[in-house]
């Protein structure tokens, strides 16, 4: 029965059963086994091999719930900071288009205030365009003949003279010659010592600004002097501001070299007043023709 | 039929194993389930070394009364050690059979001292007196165990070819 077979050759499969089998009857001696602290050697080492494992797992499930969490976060900031990046974007225009409306109504208010401090009658205008021409500083407004606006009616603003009007005046538009316009001019008066002259528009360091003509040497003009309309041009309403005397110095001949701070900024008009009284026809000729041959 | 041949060798051996345990005190001289499992590994290979050795160890261990484990795992390892060295030796003669025998008994003690040193937390002990006297007395079984084995068929075929002879000279 026992007789001597053909042994059967070693195979890896055998290996693996041994190796099976061996740590069958380790776990075996393990479990009848207590360790010194009283506890089952196998429960001990199962709990201890386990423990690590569960580690291991909570680790790799916490490391990729973390990742997880973290690219959804990603994905929702990448969403949320587009959405609030559009939302600055409108709040940015909003608040451009409020503080617009803030600035035109504080334009409104102060024009209001200056129509109901004159007691000269005047209709508000709209500048509506510039002027293409860069050599003549002119605006067209949103007034004309329709509202009552002729030729040579001043042109006023809240903080100073803004120019006069100019010809040919339409139904319902009217150009504006602006004060710092080379070809303008208007009879002033220094506030403070009543020193009269002149004021024309002039190009001071490359850029328009008014020039202060016709005063004496003898003048006590200093910088910082106001510079107000003297009303003798028959145009511009007496006693209105023009600007401040910049630089005053003694001239060559009989004139100081008067550089004046225009007080209206001709840059951002929008709002004016067309001061609705026609000029006196001998004193406009005379302003005009003084400096102004041909303005076309 | 190998199979069913191995699990009674083995079934015999475990039996007279307690036998003599039971008719001697102290330490038995000779362990026959260990000398079934190198047989077996010897005959069959190492799979049916270690599975000998597993189920062998464990029945005696579960007999003894010790640590379930400790003489499955010794044998397993002897029946699977001798098998695959069966497998690459020519061990067809007495003299390399009784190599075995004797080196897997040693092999067998020095792992089952060795693991009980390690369960018991205690120093490791060999008795080597009685580990040779052992070893060599399951050589000899085991030898001669093979001897039988192998001269058994034979023998029987004689003894029916001389029977048959002895009838016809009645006739």
């Amino acid at each position: 029965m026992l007789e001597t077979q053909p042994r059967t050759p070693y195979r890896p499969r055998t290996g693996y059963l041994f190796g099976g089998v061996m740590i069958f009857h380790l776990i075996l001696i393990s479990a009848q086994v207590q360790s010194r602290a009283g506890v089952p050697v196998l429960e001990s080492v199962t709990f201890g091999v386990f423990s690590r494992l569960q580690g291991a797992v909570a680790s790799a499930i916490r490391g990729v719930t973390g990742t997880w969490t973290n690219y959804v976060g990603l994905r929702h900031a990448q969403t949320e900071n587009e959405s609030l990046r559009k939302q600055v974007g409108d709040l940015e225009v909003r608040l451009q288009e409020q503080r617009a409306l803030a600035a035109r109504a504080a334009q409104l208010e102060s024009l209001l205030k200056l129509r109901e401090s004159t007691s000269l009658p005047t209709v508000a205008a709209e500048v509506i365009a510039g002027n293409p021409n860069p050599g003549l500083l002119t605006v067209t407004v949103n007034r004309g003949s329709a509202d009552g606006v002729q030729p040579d009616m001043a042109v006023i603003a809240p903080k100073g003279i803004v120019g006069r009007v100019i010809g040919p005046v339409a139904a319902r538009a009217a150009r504006v010659q602006l004060l710092i316009d080379q070809a303008a001019a208007i009879g002033a008066v220094t506030e403070r010592m009543r020193a009269g002259g002149l004021v024309v528009g002039a190009e001071i360091d490359g850029r328009p600004g008014l020039r202060m003509d016709f005063v004496s040497n003898l003048a006590d003009v200093v910088a910082g002097d106001a510079v107000v309309a003297s009303g003798v041009d028959g145009i511009y309403p007496k006693g209105f501001v023009i600007g401040t005397v910049e630089k005053s110095e003694r001239g060559k001949q009989l004139h100081r070299a008067i550089t004046i701070t225009p007080a209206v900024d001709f840059s951002s008009i929008e709002e004016v007043l067309i001061v609705l009284v026609p000029a006196r026809g001998a004193v406009t000729e005379e302003t005009t023709d003084s400096k102004r041959e041909d303005p076309k | 039929m190998r199979v069913a041949g191995a699990i009674l060798a083995l079934a015999a051996a475990l039996a007279l194993q307690t036998t003599l345990a039971g008719l001697t005190s102290g330490a038995s001289a000779v362990n026959l389930a260990l000398v079934a499992v190198i047989y077996l590994a010897l005959a069959f290979g190492p799979a049916a070394g270690l599975m000998a050795g597993t189920v062998g160890g464990l029945v005696q261990d579960a007999l003894a009364g010790g640590i379930v484990g400790v003489g499955g795992f010794a044998k397993t390892l002897v029946g699977f050690v001798i098998g695959v060295l069966g497998a690459q030796f020519i061990v067809a003669q007495s003299l390399p059979r009784l190599i075995m025998f004797v080196s897997g008994t040693l092999m067998h003690e020095l792992c089952y001292q060795a693991l009980y040193a390690i369960v018991e937390a205690r120093a490791f002990r060999m008795h080597w007196s009685a580990a040779l006297i052992q070893a060599a007395v399951n050589g000899i079984i085991g030898v001669l165990a093979f001897a039988v084995v192998e001269s058994g068929p034979g023998l029987l075929q004689r003894r029916r070819a001389r029977g048959a002879t002895l009838s016809r000279r009645h006739y």
